[in-house]
Parts: structure tokens; sequence; C-alpha cells
């Protein structure tokens, strides 16, 4: 300890230390020549003497040193100041090297923090891993299917014995609900009901001001919201002074009672691609418990108690539950998820992808720079023979190679570093992405972590076979081979050949996995919608003030309407209180009079529209009419149905004049069968559907205008607002959407995949291609010779370049080859992302095949072209 | 003549320690001179790696070290031997003892003798 300590003082103090040696040498020198002079020498003898005793005194310093320093560290040092001698007299290759380094590292720093985000740090809660979500039967089933009515949360809470507390959010709140009125623009916000124990529940304290209270949580209780950290520093400017200010909210007075912290985003981690502004408090009340399923649950587990156990609890409990309440609720079937899962597990195999794809992006960067580090010990084996003559031993030479690799590596690493913290920014801010988390993506201290292994890893990784063929290059030919005509060693070029048929079997993969995605995206782009977006936007209007009739709604609705429909340019308008591949929900619709077996009584997709929406939004009407202005209370009670609600409810009949029950207890005409629309995703095919008419059930909480347009999104919203003015002077200005957004919002986490695996793919493509380039006219400048002599024996430029070509594809064909096999064993497991084409899709394949072939075609052109241009005289004489 | 018996690693800090023991305090040249004196010019010793030697024990505290004035009026640095040097020269006295003692049992053993 003491010593180690001394050696690192003394280190840092070796100039002093060699002066104090030096002067200490120089007087045993001295005291060494007196004696010999007292003894009778000459004074020459006496110090040629004393020199002798003492040996040489280089050697001598030379163990002082050791015996007192870091001997490992200088020789660190040593080697480090050689290598950057080394990299700086080749600062073209230095450049590429560290700039393709960098692209790879940066790529993989990015995928990593964004696993890290998504996968690998906890939720920002407390004790994140006893968080359990619950979900009503299945997630695919709509938001009806998965949320649970509040009388059952209250049942559970009690009768439950593994949670320590079960809070809720209402699920069904909608983008936009909220108007706020009173201070600047009116502006639509969004605002999430949750129940009392939330926030506690979950760990989160406001940052401002208090949570709510049991009196706020009750129906009808005390108006009160907490603002978002978002909203708080947009509208009100970080006022510190907002709690306890009333705000106008749809007309009403609501308190302010505190302000969220900024690292609780509900909308990243429940709803992501949406932004919340407020929360406000969800009774746990009869009323509530009549609105049906409603509410998503949170639960934590009390301490020690595995998930797997409260799952058993629960599936009886649940049983029990619905068995005891068969009429006033409705059915129960809890299947508990960790919260991480439910909130990340969906993009992990995405993620898992990405994470792999980057990995062969970095080894093909190994492959490329361990290949130019090649040829380049090859050019410096005259250096290194110098260097072996002056005594460098064999693992000597290693270390300096291997730290010349790791000191680009690291390089590299920092322009990686740069590039992700780039990357990383630019993620967070894709506001539109439906990707949870995606706004906690930064390069924190793991990701720096990460970055500085995967630098020292691929540095070592890339260096070592350079590093090896190192002793292979024999001291006695290296210092005699003067010419460049001489054949280079087989066993280097086999390396670089098989450097190169890596290079490209890897990127081959990357191709066909990015292939296979980007068809699956272009398919799923491709889909039938059943409507269509282009030239369709939507905007927000709910009526204003409270408690109007129907007839009173009835007659804004109409001149909302007819204004609207004024406007040139426009060419139909109608309204809807849910848009596709957003808010859904789904009532029992039976065919009145059916009775239907237990399990397959009919449900379907509720949306409350007005005559036109069909149209605007371009959905196809099949048969019958659409609906009407005047269906209205006092006529005969509608519907318009999808076709495959047609189907099940009506098998092999016309449905049109028959009765479904939904929305009132006596039963609705069927006027009209639409075409089928994907309301929940794009991959995913539509249920039964049925249009109820806006003027007839008024069992809606918001109001979309859509219409269907030639203006161009700005001048529309003007011209909407400004036609719309009389009717409501209070119109909010955001929100004005096309319905194209609503499409590319639902596609964005497999754009997201496909962009990046897209970007990595071509990266790996331009890689192999300057590997193989580099290989190519590496052979063709070692073989400059040669090529003379053959050109002056009569080959002509053609044939030379024919050969050189062949070389080439040769090379390619063998890494396709081996890439081929290895990408049909791995798409299999892309088979969870793929969507309309098999993990074999022959287009894929072929369409790698052939780009691949072409690269590799042009990469050797290049180099074949330079050399059928040798001039065979030259050639001969440049030895 | 005979060749000059190489130094055993290690053996070169016991005599310096040795040497600072008997002797109290000395400098470099003093130190190599009195090992050539008392091996009776049988070891092979080159004076500069004692310099090696004095810096290690130095670093590890066993010997301390100031610069003087020798007895010829030359200024050089002295060293003397510390408290926990002396600690060590004992453990590693006994610890030569024994070995010596072991190998010179060993090499005295004769063709043919049963133990």
């Amino acid at each position: 300890m003491r010593e180690m300590f001394a050696r690192i003082a003394s280190f840092f103090r070796a100039e002093k230390m060699d002066q104090d040696l030096d002067a200490e040498l120089a007087s045993h020198l001295e005291m060494a020549v007196d004696e010999n002079i007292r003894s009778g020498m000459s004074p020459k003898d006496a110090r040629r003497k004393a020199l002798a005793k003492f040996g040489s005194i280089e050697p001598a310093r030379e163990l002082h040193r050791e015996a007192r320093g870091l001997p490992a560290l200088d020789t660190l040092l040593q080697d480090l100041r050689y290598t950057f001698r080394a990299l700086r007299r080749d600062a073209g290759f230095t450049t590429f090297a560290i700039l393709i380094v960098g692209l790879g590292i940066g790529a993989s720093s990015t995928v990593f923090s964004v696993v890290n985000a998504l996968l690998l740090r906890p939720l920002p809660f407390r004790d994140p891993g006893q968080l359990v979500w619950f979900v009503n039967h299945n997630e695919s089933n709509g938001l009806s299917g998965q949320t649970v009515q509040v009388g059952h949360l209250l049942d559970m809470r009690e009768q439950n014995k593994s949670f320590s507390g079960l809070a809720a959010y209402m699920a069904f709140y909608g983008v936009g609900d909220n108007k706020l009125t009173g201070q600047g623009e009116p502006e639509r916000l969004t605002s999430v009901p949750v129940t009392e124990n939330f926030f506690p529940l979950m760990g989160v304290q406001p940052q401002l001001g208090r949570q709510f209270t049991a009196e706020e949580c009750k129906w009808n209780g005390p108006k009160a919201v907490l603002l978002s950290h978002g909203l708080w520093v947009r509208r009100f400017a970080s006022d510190p002074g907002i709690v306890g200010r009333a705000l106008t909210l749809d007309e009403t007075p609501v308190t302010v009672v505190g302000v969220m912290p900024a690292s609780f985003d509900f909308g990243s981690i429940f709803a992501p691609g949406t932004r919340i502004d407020l929360y406000s408090p969800f009774p746990l009340s009869p009323e509530t418990n009549r609105w049906g399923n409603t509410i998503a649950i949170i639960g934590r587990l009390k301490p020690g108690v595995a998930i797997q156990a409260a799952q058993a609890e629960f599936s009886v409990l649940s049983e029990q539950l619905t068995k005891a309440h068969p009429r006033d609720r409705n059915e129960l079937d809890a299947k508990l998820s960790p919260l991480a899962e439910h909130v990340g597990g969906r993009l992990r195999p995405a993620l898992l992808v990405l994470s792999c794809a980057v990995g062969v992006v970095m080894l093909i960067v190994c492959a490329n720079i361990s290949n130019l580090l090649l040829a380049r010990t090859a050019t410096r084996q005259k250096e290194i023979a110098v260097r072996i003559a002056l005594g460098a031993g064999r693992p000597r030479l290693i270390r300096q190679m291997l730290t010349e690799s790791v000191v680009l590596s690291c390089c590299g690493a920092a322009l990686g570093v740069l590039l992700a913290v780039g990357g990383t920014r630019a993620l967070a801010h894709l506001d539109a992405f439906s990707i949870p988390l995606l706004q906690n993506v930064r390069t924190d201290a793991s990701v720096l972590a990460f970055t500085l292994f995967v630098a020292v890893l691929t540095g070592l990784l890339f260096g070592l076979v350079p590093a090896l063929q190192v002793p292979a290059v024999a001291l006695h030919d290296a210092l005699k081979d003067t010419s460049r005509g001489s054949t280079e060693g087989k066993r280097r070029s086999w390396t670089r050949d098989s450097l190169v048929v890596s290079e490209i079997a890897f990127a081959c993969v990357l191709l066909v996995g990015a292939g296979l995605l980007m068809r699956s995206f272009l398919r799923v782009l491709d889909v039938n919608l059943g409507f269509q977006p282009e030239r369709a936007a939507t905007l927000r209007v709910d009526p204003s003030g409270r408690n109007l009739t129907q007839a009173q709604q009835n007659a804004y609705f109409d001149e909302v309407l007819r204004r609207t429909r004024d406007i040139p340019g426009i060419s139909a308008a109608g309204l809807t209180d849910a848009l596709p591949l957003g808010r859904n929900r789904s009532w029992g619709a039976p065919a009145k009079g059916q009775v239907y077996a237990k399990g397959e009584y009919p449900i379907a997709f509720v949306r409350i529209v007005s005559d036109g929406y069909v149209k605007a939004l371009g959905i196809p009407l099949i048969a019958g009419r659409d609906l009407s202005e005047r269906d209205t209370p006092t006529t005969e009670s509608v519907i318009v149905i999808n076709e495959t609600m047609a189907r099940r409810l009506f098998p092999g009949q016309d449905a049109i004049g028959k009765m479904v029950v939904a929305c009132n207890d006596n039963g609705r005409r069927v006027v009209g069968v639409v075409g089928d629309v994907r309301h929940l995703a794009l991959e995913q095919g539509a249920g039964s559907e049925m249009y109820l008419p806006i003027r007839q059930c008024n069992d809606w909480s918001s109001v979309e205008l859509v219409v269907r347009t030639t203006l161009p999104p700005a001048e529309l919203a003007a011209a909407v607002r400004a036609a719309l003015k009389p009717v409501d002077p209070n119109l909010a200005a955001n929100e004005f959407r096309t319905v194209q957004q609503l499409v590319d919002k639902a596609v964005s986490p497999r754009r997201f995949v496909v962009m990046l695996l897209g970007g990595f793919a071509v990266f790996a493509l331009i890689l192999a291609s300057l590997g193989i380039y580099a290989v190519i006219s590496y052979s063709v400048s070692q073989r400059t010779q040669e090529i003379g002599i053959r050109m002056a024996l009569g080959a002509t430029a053609g044939d030379l370049q024919s050969s050189i070509i062949k070389q080439t594809l040769s090379l390619a064909a063998v890494g396709m080859l081996l890439g081929v096999a290895a990408s049909w064993a791995l798409a299999r497991s892309l088979s969870g992302l793929l969507f309309g084409i098999t993990a074999t899709d022959p287009v894929t394949f072929a369409g790698m095949l052939v780009v691949l072939t072409t690269v590799a075609a042009l990469a050797g052109y290049l180099p074949a072209r330079r050399a059928s241009r040798i001039d065979p005289m030259i050639a001969l004489r440049s030895s | 003549m005979p060749t000059k018996l190489d130094l055993l690693p290690g053996t070169l800090d016991v005599m310096v320690l040795q040497t600072l023991a008997t002797l109290g305090s000395l400098h470099g040249y003093g130190i190599a001179r009195r090992i050539e004196q008392i091996s009776g010019d049988q070891v092979l010793l080159n004076q500069g790696t004692i310099y090696a030697s004095l810096v290690r024990l130095q670093q590890r505290g066993w010997i301390s070290a100031g610069w003087g004035i020798s007895e010829n009026n030359r200024r050089a640095k002295f060293y003397s031997i510390t408290k926990r040097g002396r600690h060590q020269l004992a453990a590693d006295a006994a610890y030569w003892q024994r070995l010596a003692h072991v190998m010179g049992s060993v090499l005295a053993l004769s063709p043919g003798e049963n133990r």
C-alpha cells in the first residue's frame, strides 16, 4: 500500500527523481575515482576502472525507474505517444476510421439509450416493481373490453389480500375534452380523471400545492384540478402563485390545487403520444358505477407477494364478483401483469431486433477497420521490422497495435457520444410517436458507461486480427523485400478475404431484416382502412353551454353543419363522437327479439354520428341510405351498421329494415350498411361497428366535425373558424387535425423501427461496399506488376476488368450465400413484427441479392477500371 | 579464475539492509564497496544496480535517505536503516538461514545413503 503510493508519487516526480539519481551516481563515481587514485592509479585509469566497476549507466537508470515508478503506465504512455504520432501521420485513414467507428458507436449508444429508457430503467415511481396493471378480459378488445366497472374496483379493494392498494384512472377521458376559457385564447385541454389514491399509490408528490382531498373525490364534490408540469410552464409561465386560483373549464370554475412535477408524465407511460394537461378527481360512486366499464386499474402488491399468487387470487375473486352481480354489473376477468411489462413490453421484440441490428452494424464496422488496419500493417512492415530489430518484443508490438486500435475506437466513441446526444434529443422530441417513455430517452451515465465498454471492446476486436499478424511478419524478409511486385502472404490475403466475406454476410442479414420490416410497413400503409384519410380534417366542436336540451343541441348541430357545408371547397361535412384509430367503446347490440347463447352476445363498437360523416370520411355506403338530418327524436329510431355486423346479426339475409337494440330498448331500424373501418389499429380487422344518429342518441362525450376538402389545412382552419363564429365565438384555436395525422400516429411505432433499421441497413451496405472496394483496390495495387506483365503479353483491358470483377463477385457470392443462410434462420424471429408477408418473403430476399450484387459489382468495377488503365511499361519499371 | 556468483533475486536487498544495520548511515558507494569486501569479491555486482535496490527499500519504508557530506568532502546521499527495516531484516535473515540450512542438508546427501 505504502509502496504503491510511493510509486505513484515518484511517477509524477519522475524528472526530479532522475536529477537526484544523476547527482547520486555522479558522486558515486567521484568517490570511486578518489579511492582508486589513493590506491595509486593514474587519474585516467582510476576513472576507467570506476566506470567498469559501476557497469553501464543507462540500465542502472532504467532499473531505478522500474523499481520506483509505474513501469506499466510508462510503457502505456510511450505507446500512446507513439500511437498519436502514427495516427497523425496517416490522417486520411485515421479520419475515416474515426468516422465509421463514431457512426457505429453513435448508433449503438442511441439504441442502447432507448432500450435503457423503455426496458432497463425502472419506471419513475416508488418501488415500481410492485406496481401491477389490470386488464379485464384481454387487450385486443377495445377499451370497453379492457376496463373495469367502478363497483368491481370497490369490492376488489375490500376483499383482496395481495395488494396494499388499488388505484384507477378513467380510461375514457378524451383528448381535448376540456375547454379552457377566460385567460387568453380559448384552448382545448386533455384531462385524466384519477382516483383519490392514484398519486399516493404511485408514490408521486405534487411539485406545488397538494393532492385531491376525499371531499373533492365525491360525486358533485368541489371542483379541483392538478396541472401537469407542461401546462403550468406553457400556459401559466410557471407562475408559483397558481395554486388556489380558479380556472374556467367548460364554463365552470375549477380550483387549481397543485402542479405535478416534470418527472411525472402520465401520457408517456399510459397514453404514449398524448399530451396530458390536467388531472381531475374521479369519484368512485354509484353514479360512475352506472357508466359501466370505464376505469383502468393499477395495484401495488404487498411486499413479498408474487404476481402469480395475486393472479390466482384475482381469478377466483373475478368469478365470484361476476356471479354475485349478474345484472347490475359487467363481467369481470382480471388479468394481471407487471406495469413495466404493460408499458414497455409491447416494444420489446422490436427493440430486441434493433439491438441485434446495431450489434451487427458494429461487427461490420470492426471487420472494415480490421481490414484497413491489415492493409496498413502491410505497408508498415518495415517500420515494424525496425522496431523488432531495435529490441521490441512481440508482446510489446502486439500491445502497441492494440493500443492504436483502442485509441482509434475511443476517438470514434467521442464522436459517437456526440451523435448519441443528438440522436437521443431528436428521439425524445418525437411527440407524435406513440412510443412510451420516449421523452425519457437521454444520454445518461449508464449510456456513457455502455459507450466506453463498446469502444474498448470494438477496439480490441478490430485490432486483434491485425495485431496477431505482426509476428507473422518475418524480420528478415520484411527488411529485404523492397519491391511491391512480390506476392503477399497467402495467409494475410485469406484473412482479408474472409473479413470482407463476413462483412457482406452481415450486411445481407441487415438488409433482409430491414427489407422485411420495410415491406411490412408498406403493406400496413397499403391496408384498406375502410376510409380515406387524404383530404379529410377534423375539429372539436362540442356545443358550449351546459344542460342543453336535445332540441337545442340538434339546432346547434344543424347550424354547424349548414355553415360548414357553405364554405367553398368543402365537399362533405359530418359529426362524430369517435374518430378512427382513437378512442373506442363498445356496447351490446343484439338483433331485436333474438336470444343468444352465453358468450355469443353480440357486441359492437359505437359511433354516434350525424348525416354526412360517412361521406366526409370516405366510408363507402354499401346498401340503404346514410343517416339524415331528419332522423330526430320525433321520427323513427334508426341505425347504420357495418358489413361485419350485418353478416353477424343477420347471416344470409338483407340487413336493411331489420331491428337492432342499441342506445334505447325499443330497437332501431337498420337503414344503411357501410363498409368496415379499421378502427383499432391498421393491422387489425374491424369488428361489428354501428353508427347511431347524434340527433337521437346523446350519449356522447365529445363532438368532432369532420370535413372533406380541397383546401390546405391552414386556410381551412381560418375558414371554418370564421364560418362558425356566430354559432360558437369561443371555438378553441388549436387542434385542427388532418385524418392523415391520426393514421400516421397509429403507424408511428412501426415507422420508428423501420426508420432506424433502414438507416442501419444503409450504413451496413455502405460499409460493406467500402470494404469490398478497399480489398479489391488493394489487391490491384499489389499486383500492378503482374498486371503490367499480362498486358504486355497481350491481355486486353476487357480481360483484366472482367477477371477483377469476377474476383469481386466471387467474394460477394460467398458472403451472400452465408448471409442468406443466416437471414433465413434469423428472419423467423422477426415474424411477430411482420405484417402481410412471411419471414421468407422471396421478394425481399431477391431484392437484397440484387442490391448487394450491384453494389459489389460497382465496388469492384472502380479498381478494375483503374487496373485496366495501367500502362504496362510504367508498371514493369515501377520497381 | 572461477566465475563470480550471480545474485539471486532479493538477495541484494538483504545485503543492503544488513550492511546498513551493522555500519549505520552510509552512501551508495560505501554500501557497494562493503558488499564487495564482505563477499570477498565473489559476487558479480554491477555497482549501478544497487541504486534500484536502494530506492525500492526506501519506498517500502525500510531505509531512509538524506544528502550529507562524505569523509572526503564529497556531497553524497546517505542511507540508514529504519525500525521497520530492522524487523524486515530479522525476518529475511531467518528465511535465508533456513534456506541455506536446507540447501546444505540436501546437498550433503551422498549417493547410496538411505534415510
